[in-house]
């Protein structure tokens, strides 16, 4: 479970031209579920995703971990909750690494390498042996069907293509939470109909997934469990769609 | 540690992969770098060759050569001096020498040298491999040279001196101690100069002085004064070579620093997305590491390599003439494979450390960057 608590996040602070992106959020993630953030572009959603990934600290208010194995090296208390918004940056960076896979808006593929090497790319500096995650990339790529592309440069790919890599490199860490900010937005409907698949496949894999998205083939599909809608920074709205 | 050294493979396994993806760039960096340290390493390769031949050589000279000096220039030296000198105590041999240059028509200037051998036969000579080769001579054949007074004095070649000591005998003739005076109408009762050879090496500045105090108009010269000149001429003709080298070695630095240090857009953008999917700063700075360690090490390898070809398999035809003498007739001869490693240690530390350092230090700022900034691109 991921608890957010009072969670504000202000860019330019004490400067004329400051912003608060995030202000005052609280939210609770259950564990194996699909969440979506649902809101329009400056609604703060990429601001609260890049906090709950460790990627960026909150101006104030705290983020916890709780009962998510990967994460438990760091907690303190011995409890089974990390807090992560006072860690060192190492250890968020050890976290951000092991307990979360990224989709991003952009795919964030790298040029000029193979498939194959992009969806390893996050498993290079874990320490593991080439072989094994090379082993478990392959697997990966059988599963998104782009297993004939494996050598191929990403460049020359198409863009469900580049989706399907994105998100094999997203769980090559074997992650228990993915995050996918505005995942469908350069996909046509039948491909993000097709990632909603995916989603769904991830769902029953037990892992949690938070997405931030204002497509409604995103936001309306039957498999998300919870919607929160946000507007100006705050939650307008939140439930179970169980 | 496995995980540590596994760390270390990876990321080194993806630095190849990164590199190749800029061929072109790296390519003609690795290509300059390596002329480069090619260039360094045969210089100092072959200076150090030389300078240790230099010194091999000198093992067999005497431990001192008195000269004669007359209104500043040498001149000969009466034998009676030889008589006085070897009267000091601890002298154990005075060897007069005769020695000149002469000036062949074809436009080379040999070195002729009396032979200490007194069965020495009259009109025959032993010559350098390098007259031989230029003259295109062999054992046997006449070797015409013409005296003072223009009379022909022909000379049959009895031998050709050994390859090995071409570096000091390549354009030396050694003729009889008759045919040099009669060639060079060389006065009786007169030598070049003194040949001196002392019991204990530690006394030979005292047996100088007393040389000096003995005839205040000689000059004495020890071995080691010999080799401190010879390798200060080497040395010296070394930074010239150095100096020449200058442009170049500049040329290359602001080359190889605007190549390291400039961090493309997409350079950024790809370290953005590397943090963003769980990379620490010291991986990329492990990474932007090793692309400096794979590009700088290979460059000193070859070109090491490379040079260690060119000066000991090829003669390092590239500064033979600059370096080697002074004579038309270059000596033709192998050098003594010999590695300074001091001076390769500073060639490294000159040459592969500051790139490496330029190429990480600008990735510094990008790789300390927030992940998030790669969400937002």
């Amino acid at each position: 479970m991921i608890e957010l608590s009072s969670i504000t996040k202000s860019f330019n602070s004490g400067k004329p031209n400051q912003f608060t992106a995030v202000n005052n959020v609280s939210l609770i993630i259950e564990p194996q579920q699909v969440t979506v953030l649902k809101g329009p572009s400056g609604s703060g959603k990429t601001s609260l995703l890049t906090m709950v990934g460790c990627m960026a600290r909150p101006t104030s208010g705290r983020i916890f971990l709780r009962g998510i194995e990967a994460a438990l090296p760091y907690r303190h208390d011995g409890a089974e909750t990390v807090e992560i918004t006072s860690l060192p940056e190492r250890f968020m960076n050890d976290i951000r690494r092991v307990t979360f896979g990224f989709i991003f808006q952009q795919f964030n593929l790298i040029k000029g390498i193979s498939v194959l090497e992009n969806v390893m790319l996050p498993a290079y500096p874990t320490g593991e042996s080439r072989s094994s995650f090379q082993t478990r990339a392959g697997e990966l790529l059988e599963l998104f069907d782009i297993t004939r592309h494996a050598g191929q440069r990403v460049e020359l790919l198409s863009g469900g293509e580049l989706q399907r890599v994105a998100i094999a490199r997203a769980l090559i860490n074997n992650p228990a939470i993915i995050i996918a900010d505005e995942p469908t937005a350069h996909l046509d409907s039948k491909l993000s109909y097709d990632f909603m698949e995916i989603v769904g496949m991830l769902k029953n894999a037990g892992k949690t997934v938070i997405i931030a998205s204002h497509d409604p083939i995103v936001y309306a599909a039957t498999l998300v469990d919870m919607l929160v809608e946000m507007r100006d920074g705050a939650i307008v709205s939140s439930g179970s769609r169980l | 540690m496995k995980t540590v050294v596994e760390r270390h493979l990876n990321i080194l396994d993806f630095t190849l992969a990164s590199l190749l993806r800029r061929k072109g760039k790296n390519l003609s960096l690795l290509t300059i770098y390596l002329l480069v340290i090619f260039m360094l390493a045969s210089l100092v390769f072959f200076v150090t060759a030389l300078k240790r031949e230099a010194s091999l050589i000198l093992e067999d000279a005497p431990d001192m050569v008195v000269q004669r000096l007359m209104a500043g220039r040498q001149d000969l030296v009466p034998s009676l001096y030889a008589d006085s000198i070897a009267s000091i105590r601890g002298v154990s041999e005075v060897r007069p020498r005769l020695w000149g240059y002469y000036f062949d028509v074809n436009g080379a200037n040999y070195t002729i040298m009396a032979n200490d051998d007194p069965s020495a036969e009259p009109e025959s000579a032993m010559i350098g491999s390098a007259i031989a080769r230029s003259r295109n001579m062999v054992v046997g054949d006449l070797m015409p040279l013409v005296s003072y007074d223009k009379v022909p004095l022909l000379l049959q070649i009895k031998s050709i001196l050994p390859g090995g000591s071409d570096l000091m005998a390549a354009d030396l003739i050694l003729i009889s101690s008759n045919d040099f005076r009669r060639l060079f109408h060389f006065p009786a009762e007169q030598a070049t100069d003194l040949a001196v050879t002392v019991r204990n090496p530690k006394e030979l500045a005292t047996v100088a002085s007393k040389i000096v105090q003995m005839f205040p108009d000689s000059r004495p010269i020890l071995k080691s004064e010999i080799l401190r000149t010879y390798q200060a001429i080497f040395d010296w003709r070394g930074g010239m070579t150095v100096v020449l080298l200058a442009s170049a070695l500049i040329s290359f630095i602001i080359f190889a620093w605007d190549k390291a240090t400039g961090l493309s857009a997409e350079e950024r953008k790809e370290i953005g997305i590397l943090k963003s999917i769980g990379w620490s700063t010291s991986d990329v700075l492990l990474l932007k590491f090793w692309e400096g360690v794979v590009i700088s090490l290979t460059a000193f390898l070859l070109g090491v390599v490379l040079a260690y070809g060119h000066v000991f398999f090829l003669s390092a035809p590239l500064f033979a003439q600059a370096l080697k003498g002074w004579s038309v007739i270059y000596p033709a001869f192998r050098l003594s494979p010999v590695l300074d490693g001091y001076q390769l240690a500073v060639l490294f530390f000159l040459t592969v450390v500051p790139y490496t350092t330029a190429t990480i230090f600008p990735c510094w700022r990008a790789a300390t960057t927030d992940p998030d900034a790669a969400m937002r691109s």
